[in-house]
């Protein structure tokens, strides 16, 4: 039951684009046709995930020789740059397929502050401790892995819903002040809208 | 090595920022390090032909091939079988050097020059107030920025936004007020035919020679007022063409280089005399006397 509460909080209630509003960059950027968003939303799936696993062994790792708290986004930031680096150099020599149809995108994701933010709510979150709202080791280890995993569904949701909604735009009568960005916004603000409805629900 | 990690959380307590150097430089080594393996062990073996077709292209990143720069040509070469005769700047030595690299014959391309299809200068096309908005072509054609000085929608600016364009320096602004080509710099990469607002200019074989010189689609009466040269689509170059390689859509008559075969009959008929033999003119241009430049200089 808890883990279903942190995987449906991750996907609607806290969704990461339309309740945190992280990640708007990639977001508004590649939503305009339905193939690419799909594309980035798996590559955030797979980034977000494997950085939630990653920053919260970096997060032990400083827990245990006690330097957690002013080292944390220097530490988590370069864990998460090398770590798609590597995964990027991994996945070209493995997948060529997969590689070319990232693309551009793989790199991209490494300044986007959905993946930072995934790993610094992680830690906030799953506190390691004895207390009553502390979580023990193991299982702070998956829920945070489970919590990015979702995140990157949300996210991935969120980029299906939009590029729908831009691509059936094109062949609207939209007033030329509002057309590309300004209007992708409006809709932004309308999704954002319609989410508000899971808040409170968990 | 738990020790010491301890040993260095106690140490960090006496010097307050030895813990957070130390941690940071390890971390910073673990990943070096990481990356650098993974970068030999997964490193992905490139077409060397790659690199070599892009050192023989000749480096000006116009984009005639229809790819995004000399590099993404040559990968579209090497590795999707684009054609190897598509380097327009290059010329046949190019083309034939990529298709040596490629190991496939080569296929001669016919090298295509620009040609600005406008000769309103401006004491044949009539003028309807001076512009002095931003001095460029693409300025002037904004809706409310008045469309240039001619009367005529589709007269040549003469703001030089194409000379400006052409990569190779090989557009001039005349002296009457009209960009001209210098056949021996162009290349045929058409950046000028993107700059041009109007669309004025555009790309032909090198072995056409005979050209419709005007792109207006004004009917005669209103074409006969803006500009004493503009095609009125009278259709007797129609007629008279022995390949039919004429057509007039819209009161303008265009050529198809393929039919034509530069016999220069419509260039006898058109009553207006806006189709050009490019030939004929070169043959009329009489070279200066040597003789008669040596006695200048002494």
């Amino acid at each position: 039951m808890e883990l279903f509460r942190i995987g449906f909080g991750a996907i609607f209630v806290y969704n990461f684009v339309l309740a945190k509003f992280l990640g708007l960059c990639p977001f508004i950027g590649v939503s305009k046709k339905m193939s690419s968003a799909v594309g980035m939303g798996l590559a955030v799936i797979f980034v977000m995930t494997m950085a939630s696993v990653v920053t919260f062994l970096a997060y032990m790792a400083l827990l245990w020789i006690g330097a957690s708290a002013f080292l944390q986004i220097v530490v988590f930031i370069l864990v998460i740059a090398s770590f798609v680096q590597f995964v990027e150099m991994v996945v070209q020599k493995v997948s060529p397929a997969l590689y070319e149809a990232l693309g551009i995108f793989l790199p991209l994701i490494t300044t986007n502050c959905a993946v930072l933010g995934v790993a610094t709510l992680n830690v906030d979150t799953f506190k390691i401790g004895t207390g009553p709202e502390e979580w023990s080791v193991v299982g702070g280890f998956f829920a945070s892995a489970l919590q990015g995993l979702c995140g990157g569904l949300g996210f991935m949701l969120a980029m299906i819903l939009m590029s729908a909604m831009r691509e059936e735009l094109e062949s609207l009568p939209v007033p030329k002040a509002f057309r590309g960005v300004p209007v992708a916004f409006v809709l932004t603000m309308g999704l954002a809208l319609a989410f508000l409805g899971f808040s409170g629900m968990i | 090595m738990t020790q010491a990690l301890h040993l260095l959380a106690d140490a960090s307590g006496d010097v307050p920022y030895i813990g957070a150097v130390v941690v940071l430089v390890l971390i910073g080594i673990f990943f070096g390090v990481l990356l650098y393996v993974g970068s030999r062990v997964f490193a992905v073996d490139v077409d060397p032909r790659i690199d070599q077709i892009a050192d023989a292209l000749s480096g000006a990143n116009c984009g005639a091939c229809g790819y995004g720069g000399c590099r993404a040509y040559a990968e579209a070469v090497v590795l999707k079988g684009a054609a190897t005769n598509l380097c327009a700047p290059g010329g046949d030595e190019t083309c034939a050097a990529v298709a040596k690299i490629m190991g496939v014959e080569a296929e001669a391309a016919e090298p295509k020059v620009a040609v600005v299809h406008c000769k309103g200068t401006r004491e044949r096309a009539a003028s309807r107030g001076s512009y002095r908005g931003v001095a460029d072509c693409r300025a002037a054609v904004v809706p409310g920025a008045g469309g240039g000085e001619k009367v005529c929608p589709h007269g040549c600016l003469g703001l030089g936004t194409c000379v400006a364009a052409c990569p190779f320096g090989a557009l001039v602004m005349g002296p009457d007020g009209l960009p001209m080509v210098i056949e021996q710099l162009c290349t045929g990469c058409g950046r000028c035919v993107e700059a041009c607002p109007r669309g004025i200019i555009s790309l032909h074989p090198k072995s056409q020679q005979t050209f419709v010189l005007c792109s207006s689609h004004l009917k005669g009466k209103a074409q006969k007022e803006a500009c004493t040269i503009g095609c009125i689509g009278c259709r007797r170059c129609v007629k008279a063409c022995p390949a039919e390689a004429i057509t007039v859509t819209s009161f303008r008559a265009s050529i198809d280089d393929e039919k034509c075969t530069n016999c220069g009959t419509c260039v006898e008929v058109c009553p207006q005399g806006i189709i050009w033999s490019f030939e004929k003119a070169r043959a009329s241009y009489k070279k200066p006397d040597p003789k008669a430049a040596s006695a200048c200089a002494t």
